[in-house]
């Protein structure tokens, strides 16, 4: 087994690269933040968009709240991130350094594309894009490029694995270099609905080469990949739990073996669950909407199999830090430690809403909050607080790391994770409860004719969540900053890399090969979605999109 | 592969977990009559007793059955109040004449989706009188929030 603290530097390349990648998507966030606040102060009776520049609508805010936070800042913290976790556990260079430089720079343009149309008021149509809502091409073509980038770091990967495997014969693939190449490739094979829905429609719609499209269709599209989308997001947190955390509590990995067999799982898991989201839609059999939500509910075992390793890991960390008894072990976790304690509040905040995801995916439950406020609460839970307090606590030892630079304030930095926790509680919890009212999202509650008189209570906690969430999103924007500007150097700041317990026995050969696990999600994805797709793409019902400009 | 034997105990207990909801969803969607929409089904153009699929409607069918015929455009529903006595049986068909939209009736289990192209269709009993709020719960531009309808259900006497 590898040593923990290897003597490994990345090129300095690769480094202003992970840099770059990060800040990019960083400065998408700061965005996404102050639109939420909009939002959440709107849904309160505050309505700030009339007095504010740029933004013309509600809807406008919320398209760009969305995007930004979960398709831009995503997509650029982790391409930067996980090229970089790859790299060194590879403990060789990218297989083509300059190809991730193309990749930034494409993905740049893209993301560039999509800002001006978003802010131009010219795709006000939700990060869902759902057809006939049509936006200016640019948006579309925007988005398609950030796809496209995120697909080149998959090849670079891949030949970076390859090459490796040649160096090194007989070796077992580095965790961090693993779980890298198992997020990629789940989302490189998940983003296929994506890109079929834009390059062979939605584009050539925009432009005016085609004067129709099939909204049910393009929408089944949207959610072959929008459903594992999520998973592209919560897998470098996971990495990050599984392969770092342990380490920053002073533990070790609880068990390398499920740790590689629930990272692997998610490959074919991820990939046929997207009619979870198509319950109630009409022109999808009943039939396999069931057997989506029996894939669904599958897919919540590798994460319940990482509940049990990396607590398991955190309590190893504890009692070597002189924790004694059932639970006297959680008192002596780092909790002065923003990196430690941003990431433990976020598994926190995950578990609640991976319990709202299984009523989301239950078939009759689901019924009763589609479309609701209970939605955004359950994914406030999950990709607001466990991925965004991830990246965030990642940051604090990873910018400095990249850059030499001491993180400017720890204190600060522990505060403000804190406060991103309480926010999104109390944000999460008004979501949740006004959903199970019946209040439904994406919609302008403040101004709704039809607004009840008890949605109120849970609509203002959304509102002051809000507002304690943007001061924790200020102060995390301050630090950063002023990190990137300190002066003060970092001194050696180490790869946290968690090592394992010794093992039993020798690891199985299926849990050091992708192939097994592509193959089987390629068949589940070909069950699942095959019919239904071929039964829409036979009889295809289009439309052109309304006379009137919706937005 | 060596598996520690708690762990082994919580998988098999998280596996056992979701069988018991799975068994939940079936059992109460048999039992309780819980509907999802499924394939489309198209409506003949003209019904025999001349009413078209293209226009809103409700019509009776017989003693406390109803069809409602729903289309939902930017920004209303059609018709945008429904009525009928308590007891009533009522299959709505639902269509989009522009973009997506949303149609739950809050406190029922009537929720579906409006997808131009295709029709909806689901069937609910309404036993309590009262007037219940109809939302578009889809994003569909600047005037989503206004966009909502009413389905009363009256009290059997003032249907006499």
């Amino acid at each position: 087994m590898a040593a923990n603290a290897t003597s490994y530097q990345v090129s300095p390349s690769e480094k202003r690269l992970a840099l770059v990648f990060i800040l990019t998507g960083f400065a998408h966030l700061l965005i996404g933040i102050l639109m939420g606040l909009l939002q959440g102060l709107e849904h309160m009776g505050i309505n700030l968009i009339p007095s504010m520049p740029v933004i013309q609508t509600y809807y406008q805010a919320l398209s760009i709240h969305g995007v930004f936070n979960v398709l831009l800042f995503t997509s650029f913290f982790i391409v930067g991130f996980l090229g970089y976790m790859a790299s060194y556990g590879f403990e060789r260079p990218l297989a083509s350094v300059r190809l991730g430089w193309v990749t930034y720079w494409v993905m740049l343009v893209g993301a560039l594309l999509t800002d001006w149309a978003l802010l131009a008021n010219r795709a006000t149509v939700l990060y869902t894009s759902y057809a006939p809502l049509k936006a200016h091409p640019a948006y579309y073509i925007g988005l398609a490029l950030v796809v496209v980038g995120t697909l080149l770091l998959l090849l670079n990967l891949v030949r970076t694995y390859l090459a490796w495997r040649r160096e090194r014969p007989g070796e077992r693939i580095p965790l961090l270099s693993f779980g890298a190449l198992v997020t990629f490739i789940m989302w490189g094979m998940a983003s296929v609905g994506i890109v079929v829905e834009f390059v062979f429609f939605l584009i050539p719609w925009s432009l005016g080469w085609v004067a129709e499209v099939d909204p049910l269709l393009t929408r089944t599209f949207f959610w072959e990949s929008g459903h594992p989308i999520v998973y592209f997001w919560l897998l470098p947190a996971y990495l990050s739990w599984y392969f770092l955390l342990p380490r920053q509590a002073g533990g070790r990995l609880f068990s390398e073996p499920l740790a590689r067999l629930a990272f692997l799982l998610f490959i074919p898991l991820s990939l046929p669950v997207g009619f979870h989201h198509q319950f109630l839609d009409p022109g999808v059999s009943q039939g396999y909407k069931a057997i989506h939500t029996v894939l669904t509910f599958a897919i919540f075992i590798p994460s319940m199999m990482t509940a049990f390793t990396v607590l398991a890991s955190l309590e190893l960390g504890g009692r070597a830090r002189g924790g004694q008894g059932l639970l006297g072990w959680v008192t002596k976790l780092p909790w002065k430690d923003p990196v430690f304690t941003g990431q433990a509040l976020g598994m926190l905040l995950f578990a609640l809403g991976g319990v709202s995801g299984l009523i989301n995916a239950s078939y009759t439950l689901n019924l009763e909050v589609h479309n609701t406020l209970f939605i955004p609460g359950h994914f406030h839970l999950t990709v607001g607080a466990a991925v965004v307090m991830t990246f965030m606590a990642t940051s604090f030892w990873l910018i400095p790391h990249l850059t030499g630079r001491a993180l400017w304030n720890r204190p600060l930095a522990l505060v403000q994770v804190i406060l991103w926790a309480v926010g999104m509680t109390f944000m999460s919890r008004g979501m949740s409860w006004a959903g199970m009212l019946g209040a439904p999202r994406r919609t302008m509650l403040g101004a709704a004719t039809y607004r009840e008189a008890a949605w109120n209570e849970p609509l203002e906690l959304v509102g002051v969540g809000g507002v304690i969430l943007t001061i924790a999103g200020i102060l995390f924007f301050l630090n950063l900053v002023l990190t990137l500007l300190n002066r003060r150097p970092a001194g050696e700041v180490e790869v946290p890399l968690a090592e394992p317990l010794p093992e039993a026995g020798p690891l199985p050969q299926y849990l050091d090969r992708f192939m097994p696990w592509v193959v089987s999600g390629a068949l589940l994805v070909l069950i699942g979605y095959g019919p239904t797709i071929f039964r829409l793409l036979t009889t295809m019902q289009t439309v052109a999109a309304p006379a009137l400009n919706p937005f | 592969m060596h598996v520690h034997p708690y762990e082994r105990a919580w998988i098999i207990v998280s596996v056992a977990l979701l069988m018991v909801f799975g068994v939940a969803i079936v059992v109460s969607s048999l039992s309780m009559g819980i509907q999802i929409p499924g394939l489309s089904a198209r409506l003949a153009p003209v019904s025999p007793d001349g009413f078209a699929s293209d226009e809103p409607w409700v019509r009776q069918l017989g003693p406390g059955r109803y069809e409602a015929n729903v289309f939902a455009q930017m920004w209303a529903f059609q018709p945008s109040e429904i009525r009928v006595p308590a007891g009533s049986t009522v299959t709505f068909y639902l269509h989009s004449r522009d973009l997506l939209h949303g149609f739950k009736i809050l406190d029922t289990n009537v929720s579906l989706m409006a997808i131009p192209g295709q029709v909806g269709k689901v069937t609910a009993t309404f036993n309590q009188p009262g007037e219940y709020l109809i939302v578009c719960n889809e994003y569909c531009g600047v005037g989503h929030q206004a966009m909502f309808g009413r389905l009363i259900v009256e009290e059997p006497s003032a249907t006499l």
